[in-house]
């Protein structure tokens, strides 16, 4: 029965209408994220007008037909014919450079038709550590990753393939002493052979070894110096050997320094901290002019060779500041329930320890590792052709001569490439090796 | 009744070996013996290479002559000054570019790492942007790159100089006192008069006042609970006796008519700020009012200084001569730079490389403790916040009073880090050759004398020494904002 003492009741509710024109849509983004006070307003509006700035600079400089270009006059008279001329002369960048020296860029001074080693070697290195990368790969892989260094080695500098492999062979004979002699003679006694043998035999056999080996068979290929390698590839080459030997070391280092052995923790102490406090470029030069004091009369070895050990160091105590933050952020339960299982010190750290102090200190090695990349740079100053020491030898030739933005530019990208793809990785691996707060 | 004896403390050799607790010894006797035979044959190398050479070590060089120019120096050198002198030169622009580094980078980093935190779409992602494109190229590339737009971007100092028609191809700013050439900057440059030194001890003291009424301040509010106003007060304890002083020691009379129509202007603001925005509260209030306040001490600072010609007139009409009440000589002047010729002379000239190099560290360092910001700022839990306001605190004061202060503690480890960062790559002076400690010692005087182990070993040992003392200053400080724990 209907209530008949009310005129009019509504028995249906009304579809619900949209919220007011200033609460919905675009209109309410825009007023909660860039006009939600007085000071905010301000800032949206300074930030555009530096952002319309950048780029009204920027992109008609950069969108340029000047690909064709084959010097810098050649360019100028490209834009000049496009119109494109305002009242500082010519407008818009000369990308012709970058077509015609991408490759001095990229190789250095490497032989043109030997363009194909770097190459190749590039892909074996990536191919070698897709098992390191991957878990799920069968583990007799790692034999395979383990041979690659030799490889590329050879692929890069040529020369006789028999001195790479008499090298490789002193490893596998220390790596047989280790196996031979672990089950049999104290750790400690079977540690000091396996370093003890393969130095000997390097010193006293492998060269003739490697000589007698290409007298047998001759397989070799064109040598090239060490001064002709430049661009990327020098880059890419001190920095992936530097963090694949800074690691280990780092490690070592970081243990040594955490260790309660008065000596060790002191001597590793002093080793990081005078690493750390004396800039890369400092050592750089050490290496360059101070080297050869240090070493046998006579022996006059590689520049880059020893530019690859200096980094090393370098990173390791770098590296090993960061293993060391892991490693205190290990609660001590863990260390104490691998000694009350029984482990002894190595299985302790390498079962239980390090899994975890390398995960949580994951951020922070490749932070490090971006460092040194960078810091690959710093070779030029000693007088190796880096992407940035090549500028100059560019520049110095007729058809170049005042090309600078350009180059700049194009090396700064693809520095830029390199480095934020590593930080990514090391964000997912961060979240991916993250058990625990899911 | 038989029983064995326990076993006798008898040592045996492999003890060293199998026993734990003498195999620790053994290890690291071993490593040392290994360490010092490594050191020993380095050494005996070096001594041998040394003798081949015909070369002694020693640091007799430092205190030769030099022989060399030093494009920026701090301090008093020329060419007839030893080898030691000019290292000194380097050391002072290395501890300049550091320091003024330092500082810019911390303001820049910390401005850049809250904007990134801001809830402007536009502005955070702005500073994403700046952060990820900063740090992932070479600090080089930075260097080259504005150091590259200061010596092609900039006109030569001749442009400056107006040509038949009276117009200059490049102008000053700033009033005419800044001169950006391909050549460096060319800046006012502080002149001390006498008096100066008595200025700076005013400041001095004026800004331990101001620390003292901040610890009163404090005192009062955690004993008593009554707030007193923080911020402008201890501004104007720090700041106005300095140009209290500063204009009476130029001249009593003037001086002190100067000082109060400067009260006057500031008063005039004040009052009338805190009249119109009471008026009208709301914040286009306060913009108004602050507008009426500009207003408002324009026309008292141009009555004040309407009367201040009077009284000058009727005060000191007559008194002219250098010497007198009348003449007008501060403690400290600025030498301005002026156009002669094809160059120009006065004021100070700021070579481009240090510009390069400080811009370049500057932003770059700047990107890297932006990110330590916001990771610090991000670590303090969401709960902090909520129960700041639950308690009533304004935005500010949980910002200042909750937040930052939790936030610090994450923050400065990381920020020691980058200060001494800054210091090492400051060495990067090289590429724009900015005459710091690497350039001279390292540099100049070793080409020179060819004493390549002596100049390496002192250039390492001064950075080692200047980081381990950054370090130890900074965990000082670290130490105390550290939480407190029982």
């Amino acid at each position: 029965m209907e209530n008949t003492s009310v005129a009019y009741v509504r028995t249906q509710m009304l579809p619900q209408s949209a919220p007011p024109l200033g609460q919905r849509g675009a209109i309410k983004w825009i007023r909660d994220n860039l006009l939600s006070s007085w000071l905010n307003a301000i800032l949206t509006v300074l930030s555009l007008i530096v952002i319309g700035y950048v780029l009204v600079g920027f992109v008609p400089w950069f969108v340029s037909p000047t690909w064709a270009g084959t010097s810098l006059a050649d360019c100028r008279a490209i834009l000049t014919e496009a119109g494109r001329v305002g009242e500082h002369g010519v407008e818009g960048a000369c990308w012709g450079v970058i077509r015609d020296r991408g490759f001095q860029l990229m190789f250095g001074f490497y032989p043109n038709d030997a363009y194909w080693r770097p190459v190749l070697a590039l892909v074996l290195f990536l191919v070698s550590i897709l098992p390191v990368l991957f878990t799920s790969l069968p583990r007799k892989l790692l034999i395979g990753t383990a041979l690659v260094p030799f490889a590329l080695f050879w692929l890069i500098w040529g020369g006789s393939v028999w001195s790479a492999v008499s090298i490789a062979l002193g490893f596998v004979l220390g790596w047989a002493v280790f196996k031979v002699l672990a089950d049999r003679v104290s750790l400690i006694i079977t540690v000091i052979a396996a370093v003890l043998v393969p130095i000997l035999y390097w010193m006293y056999l492998s060269g003739d070894l490697a000589e007698f080996l290409g007298t047998v068979a001759d397989i070799s290929l064109p040598a090239v110096k060490s001064k002709d390698i430049g661009g990327f590839m020098l880059a890419v080459i001190i920095g992936v050997t530097g963090i694949v030997l800074s690691l280990p070391l780092g490690i070592l280092l970081a243990l040594g320094r955490k260790s309660d052995m008065w000596i060790v923790n002191k001597l590793s102490t002093a080793f990081i901290e005078t690493i750390r406090g004396v800039p890369l470029i400092v050592w750089l030069f050490t290496a360059q002019l101070l080297l050869n004091y240090f070493l046998p009369k006579g022996t006059n070895f590689d520049l880059l060779l020893r530019v690859i050990i200096m980094v090393t160091l370098f990173a390791a105590a770098y590296i090993a500041e960061v293993v060391r933050g892991g490693l205190a952020a290990l609660p001590s339960g863990q260390f104490e329930a691998a000694d009350s299982l029984g482990l002894d010190y190595w299985k302790a750290m390498r079962l239980i320890v390090l899994p975890q102090a390398l995960k949580i200190s994951i951020p922070g090695i490749v932070n490090t590792f971006i460092g040194m990349f960078k810091d690959t740079t710093l070779v030029m100053f000693i007088g190796l052709f880096d992407p940035l020491g090549l500028i100059s030898a560019i520049r110095a030739t007729t058809d170049w001569n005042g090309v600078y933005w350009e180059l700049y530019v194009f090396i700064a990208a693809v520095f830029f490439i390199f480095c934020f793809s590593m930080g990514r990785y090391s964000l997912y691996l961060e979240r991916k090796l993250q058990r625990e707060h899911r | 009744m038989a029983y064995t004896d326990p076993p006798k403390a008898s040592f045996r050799l492999s003890q060293l070996i199998y026993d734990t607790r003498y195999r620790s010894m053994t290890i690291q006797v071993v490593t040392l013996a290994m360490v010092v035979l490594g050191i020993w044959w380095l050494v005996y190398n070096a001594s041998v290479n040394l003798k081949v050479l015909g070369i002694t070590p020693s640091l007799d060089f430092l205190w030769a002559r030099a022989g060399y120019d030093i494009g920026f120096t701090l301090i008093p050198y020329d060419s007839t000054m030893s080898y030691g002198r000019s290292a000194l030169v380097g050391i002072c622009n290395t501890l300049l570019i550091a320091g003024l580094g330092c500082i810019t980078a911390t303001l820049v980093g910390v401005t850049a790492g809250v904007l990134r935190l801001s809830k402007n779409w536009v502005v955070s992602r702005l500073m994403g942007v700046y952060v990820e494109a900063v740090r992932n190229v070479p600090l080089v590339l930075w260097i080259l790159l504005v150091f590259a737009v200061l010596s092609e971007g900039t006109p030569a100092p001749r442009a400056f100089k107006p040509d038949a028609s009276g117009v200059a191809e490049a102008s000053m700013m700033a009033f005419d006192s800044l001169a950006f050439t391909n050549r460096g900057v060319y800046a006012p440059a502080p002149v001390l008069g006498d008096g100066a030194g008595w200025l700076g001890l005013v400041f001095l003291l004026s800004l331990v006042a101001a620390w003292a009424y901040r610890k009163l301040a404090k005192h009062l509010l955690f004993d008593t609970g009554r707030l007193l106003p923080m911020i402008w007060p201890a501004l104007a304890i720090a700041v106005v006796p300095t140009i209290f002083t500063y204009l009476v020691w130029a001249n009593f009379g003037l001086g002190l008519i100067y000082f109060l129509i400067g009260v006057a202007w500031i008063s005039a603001v004040v009052v009338v700020y805190r009249v119109v925005a009471n008026a009208i509260p709301s914040e286009l209030g306060k913009v108004l009012a602050f507008f009426a306040g500009l207003i408002v001490a324009y026309f008292v600072v141009w009555f004040g200084t309407l009367a201040f010609l009077v009284a000058k007139l009727t005060i000191f009409s007559g008194a002219s001569e250098p010497g007198s009440v009348a003449s007008w000589s501060p403690p400290v002047m600025f030498s301005y730079p002026t156009l002669g010729g094809f160059n120009f002379t006065g004021g100070m000239n700021i070579p481009n490389s240090l510009i390069a190099l400080w811009v370049a560290l500057t932003f770059y360092t700047g990107a890297f403790i932006a990110e330590n910001v916001r990771a610090g700022i991000m670590a303090v839990s969401k709960g902090q916040s909520e129960a700041a306001f639950a308690l009533g605190l304004q935005p500010n004061r949980t910002m200042n009073l909750v937040i930052l202060p939790q936030a610090m503690r994450v923050i400065i480890p990381p920020m020691i880090s980058q200060f001494l960062n800054l210091t090492k790559n400051s060495s990067l002076a090289i590429a724009v050759s900015y005459p710091d400690i690497r350039a001279t010692l390292g540099g100049i005087t070793l080409n020179q004398t060819g004493r390549a182990l002596e100049c390496m070993l002192l250039l390492g040992l001064f950075y080692l020494v200047l980081s381990l003392m950054i370090s130890a200053v900074m965990n000082r400080v670290n130490n105390r904002m550290k939480l407190k724990e029982r």
